[in-house]
């Protein structure tokens, strides 16, 4: 294994050379935010001339009949290359060449001038504390952009006949607001609290590759700017799914979606391989696998999914990419390609995708229920199969997506079975939570609120979710707004509102700095209100034949679209709240909140808030698991100063064993 | 997700019997559910009764309400319960009792849940193959078949009518093979006679959507998806696409209508003798078609009567309509 297990070196994340010295540069010399900028726009000039260079020469002809006069070369060079710029400029590949030239590696902190303030937080940085915030404020600035498409798409449906928008606007907010959301939102809890907390959960000093967390922090804003400017190429057409032929016949905009979609499955296979490493071969000495915090089983099954899924959705988007530029046609049944192909594709990755978003929410509310009931977790073995067995089943429902496309019908009923077994180990966090909650003190705090209505809104959403995979029901159902509802209950209901009991919770931790209580029980109250009142009356609109992505519809279906609109519309005003607090907390009163607000049992909260450079002062001994209420005199969570020889011993332990058992065979 | 009935509370002797409340409350408030949804809602509910189909879906959706009613009735009173019992009080600063787990509980939670999950999925099995595929597409080479042989010839009543439905941007089409093969705008079909539709497209997937027949079959490009349904109601029904099509998708529908045998019999001798010169000059009917192949009829009879037609090679030249 590759990973320091010598005590007496100090761990450097990233490998730097702890004795090497650095030169101090002045700011604007160093590689941050405004080089990287620099060196996008040169990429992207360079990589337009190219394409255009590269396109002069050769007539195009459009498989699917879109424009025949228009250049995708160009447009997908400019972004490789503006890609190439940006992660240059934001001094990426410096290690890399300098470990080529043999030289020594720094310590970033040291090159960087040592700097903690602001500043850091617009660099390319090896610590995993200052990419959990930076992962904090670009999904907020993510979804906040996202959720203003969707206050557009209700402004258009007021009126089934009255228009705001054109047509072709529409489709384009619409594909907007679907993609920006599946895509980035995807590392929503585990992007800035996975990367931020797992260390600090596991008892590590860092995480297993500081400079691909970095990384693919640092993709998604390219992501998002990408997936903007496919409005600047006139919009893309087909939703979020990017279903070929429309996906092959639409404009320029969808290769702005193509590019974005598989950008962000590269940011999604780092971050998640990542943590997976991390959480495997980082842990304290003492923290067993029987020991590891719920959130933290939830990181794991997100990561393996994300690993595992994501490449998928890469080649997919890589084909999609080829078939507009260099004229394959893969996706183009005419010239020998399938359209079931893409749908298959997407699907395998789109599927345990929903289920990337709804992990991390369970992981966020088991946690946060033992605190908030002081009890210990119910029935905590069953929690971690849960999540191992959502994680394992999500590999094969997707086709339940194509139960009316023309696929084997033979395969329906495996479908609908494995569909419906995924109901077994969701069923258990309900138990877990329900168990939780026998003769509990149950204190309603935030966090706590957002985590019971979690639980509420996922019993609507998972049950709706029974619904759409029996085959005779999902005949009305599919591709109605009836779905729609179904999976804005399980990702809204479930992974926003965690992910908002996440940042009431772990904000003390992360910036020492609570939100205030009484904004946030209005956030919450108005959130959760809104949100029913939006999402709910959908389910009758879809049922009652409405289907998605249309801009027209029936005249009897008027009032209660106006309805869900002026809730969606509140919806939006709750976010607006939360935003007030955070800039109100944060920024404006500034109240310190340090040491243990909670009262929690979690490793992470043994340390100092935000907790030091490298986390812990020593290396902490995990002596039992969090969830221990209600037992007094039991052992404390954790030795935070073990002794010297302690260390030496649980390292030296199993890897001498392992090399002994590696000899006699 | 599902629940049962929590026996009696893993905690037993002085204080009230926990348990024993939820499971009343539960019993009351599922029994009172179940009613209420079986008796006032479950006859009116979306797609309706004018199909086969459609009286499948509705069926299933009605039992899966019913199973589904007390699951979250359980986990709603269980919640609501707890929340208001079990709420920190003042000044009590004890943690709970420090329970890990209940193992008769846990294996409880998990067999019921499991058996109930189990039976949803036969349940649709069982209902997927009785109802010949419940009116979704089922690709080419459809499974659930009902009874009667198709002849593309000629249609006697009593065998499957083969309607096809050819979809573009944005219109839906109907060619009746069985009757010459015409081609029109209007969807009409025989009461009480199983339809055979083969569902497919010229350019992008659409999805051919009857409402009221509960009949949705995405229409593939060089692919034909085959649902079945027997219209059973007199009426009109609707006609959407269900699958994003581009800039006009919301504005692709149209209606179509069930009628009596007789009316059906005199409906298609007009229209095959109205459309004779226009069916004579579109290519043989086929499960799909490749619109750059096929050449485009501009003038003559078929502008003069129809306009364009599908089959015969589209409303637009391939590479039309500009997308945006």
């Amino acid at each position: 294994m590759a990973i320091e297990t010598e005590p007496g070196t100090t761990q450097q994340p990233g490998g730097a050379d702890p004795g090497a010295t650095a030169p101090v540069k002045a700011w604007w010399m160093r590689p941050a935010v405004h080089t990287a900028i620099i060196g996008a726009v040169i990429g992207y000039i360079f990589g337009h001339w190219l394409g255009n260079l590269i396109d002069s020469g050769y007539p195009q002809i459009q498989p699917g009949g879109g424009q025949p006069d228009q250049n995708d070369i160009d447009i997908v060079l400019g972004y490789v290359f503006m890609v190439i710029g940006w992660l240059a400029g934001l001094g990426f590949f410096n290690d890399l060449i300098n470990q080529m030239r043999g030289k020594r590696l720094l310590d970033y902190e040291l090159r960087s001038g040592g700097d903690t303030g602001l500043a850091r937080y617009f660099r390319f940085t090896h610590d995993h504390k200052v990419v959990g915030i930076q992962y904090l404020v670009g999904m907020v600035v993510y979804f906040c952009t996202a959720g203003l498409f969707a206050m557009a798409i209700r402004t258009e449906l007021l009126s089934p006949v009255n228009h705001v928008f054109s047509s072709s606007v529409y489709v384009e907010i619409v594909g907007e607001h679907g993609t920006m959301m599946m895509m980035l939102m995807t590392s929503v809890i585990l992007g800035p609290f996975g990367n931020y907390l797992v260390p600090l959960m596991i008892g590590s000093k860092r995480v297993a590759f500081p400079r691909l967390e970095a990384l693919s922090f640092w993709l998604t804003p390219v992501a998002f700017l990408v997936l903007l400017s496919a409005i600047m190429l006139g919009g893309f057409n087909t939703g979020w799914t990017g279903y070929p032929s429309l996906a092959v016949q639409a404009g320029e905009g969808i290769d702005a979606y193509a590019f974005a979609f598989g950008l962000m499955g590269i940011s999604v296979i780092l971050a998640g391989f990542n943590l997976l490493v991390t959480v495997i071969c980082y842990r304290a000495p003492g923290m067993r696998w029987s020991r590891i915090p719920m959130f933290v089983w939830g990181i794991l099954g997100t990561a393996v999914m994300m690993t595992l899924a994501a490449p998928i959705l890469v080649g997919a988007m890589y084909m999609m990419i080829t078939d507009r530029t260099f004229q394959t046609a893969f996706f183009t049944p005419r010239l020998g390609g399938s359209t079931y192909l893409y749908q298959n594709l997407f699907w395998f990755f789109g599927h345990p995708e929903v289920y990337i978003l709804a992990l991390p929410g369970f992981g966020v509310v088991l946690e946060l229920l033992p605190v908030f009931a002081r009890k210990p977790l119910f029935a905590y073995k069953v929690a971690a199969a849960g999540i191992i067995g959502v994680t394992l089943l999500s590999f094969f429902v997707w086709q339940h997506h194509l139960f009316d496309s023309g696929i084997n019908p033979d395969m329906r009923p495996l479908f609908m079975l494995t569909t419906e077994l995924i109901s077994i180990p969701t069923g258990f966090i309900f138990l877990v939570g329900m168990g939780t909650l026998w003769k509990a003190k149950i204190r309603y705090t935030v966090p706590m609120l957002f985590c019971l209505a979690f639980f509420f809104n996922f019993l609507i959403g998972g049950i709706s979710g029974v619904f759409v995979s029996d085959i005779p029901a999902d005949t009305t159902e599919h591709g109605s707004f009836f779905v729609m509802a179904h999976f804005h209950y399980t990702i809204m209901g479930g992974l926003i509102f965690a992910f908002m009991a996440a940042c009431y919770y772990w904000l003390p931790k992360m910036m020492g700095i609570k939100l205030n209580e009484t904004l946030g029980k209005w956030h919450f109250w108005l959130m959760f209100l809104a949100f029913n009142s939006t999402f709910l009356p959908l389910f009758a609109v879809g049922l009652a034949g409405q289907p998605r992505r249309i801009f027209e519809y029936a005249h009897n279906l008027q009032t209660l679209n106006d309805w869900v609109s002026i809730s969606a519309f509140f919806l939006g005003g709750s976010i607006l709240l939360f935003l007030i607090n955070f800039v109100w907390s944060t920024v404006v009163t500034r109240v310190p909140a340090t040491g243990n607000p909670w009262g929690s049992r979690g490793l992470e909260w043994q340390t100092s808030s935000p907790p030091p450079a490298h986390n812990f002062v020593a290396v902490p001994v995990v002596l039992s698991g969090p969830y221990e209420y209600g037992e007094s005199g039991g052992p404390p969570v954790a030795d935070m100063n073990p002794p010297v020889g302690v260390l030496t011993a649980a390292l030296a332990g199993p890897e001498a064993g392992s090399d002994a058992a590696r000899a006699e065979a | 997700m599902a629940a049962e009935p929590q026996p009696a509370a893993p905690t037993q002797g002085r204080g009230p019997s926990h348990g024993m409340r939820i499971f009343v409350i539960w019993l009351v408030v599922s029994v009172v559910a179940d009613l209420l949804f079986g008796f006032l809602l479950a006859p009116h509910l979306p797609p309706g009764d004018m199909s086969s189909a459609a009286h499948d879906e509705q069926d299933a959706i009605n039992i899966m309400v019913l199973m589904s009613a007390p699951v979250v009735a359980f986990v709603l009173v269980y919640f609501g319960y707890a929340l208001i019992v079990w709420r920190h009080r003042e000044g009590d600063d004890e943690d709970g009792p420090a329970l890990h787990g209940h193992a008769r509980i846990q294996t409880a939670w998990i067999t019921v849940t499991s058996v109930i999950v189990l039976a949803l999925a036969v349940f649709g099995t069982v209902e997927l193959w009785d109802s010949h595929g419940a009116g979704a597409g089922e690709g080419p080479a459809p499974i659930f078949k009902p009874p009667g042989t198709v002849s593309l010839a000629s249609w006697t009543p009593g065998k499957p009518l083969v309607v096809q439905v050819i979809a573009q941007q944005w219109r839906f089409t109907y060619r009746y093979p069985q009757f010459g093969g015409f081609e029109t705008y209007q969807l009409v079909l025989p009461e009480n006679q199983w339809v055979q539709f083969d569902v497919t497209s010229l350019d992008v997937i659409h999805s051919f959507w009857a409402y009221q027949l509960g009949v949705k079959a995405d229409a593939n490009p060089n692919v034909n998806n085959v649902a079945y349904a027997k219209p059973t109601q007199l009426g009109h029904f609707m006609v959407r696409c269900a699958e994003l099509c581009g800039l006009w998708h919301g504005a692709m529908f149209n209606s179509g209508s069930v009628v009596t045998q007789a009316q059906f019999q005199s409906w298609t001798g007009a229209t095959k003798s109205f459309m004779a010169d226009v069916t004579r000059l579109l290519p043989a009917f086929a499960t799909t078609y490749d619109p750059t192949v096929i050449p485009a009829f501009r003038s003559g009879p078929v502008m003069k009567k129809l306009g364009l037609t599908s089959a015969g090679g589209g409303f637009y030249p391939p590479q039309d309509p500009v997308q945006p």
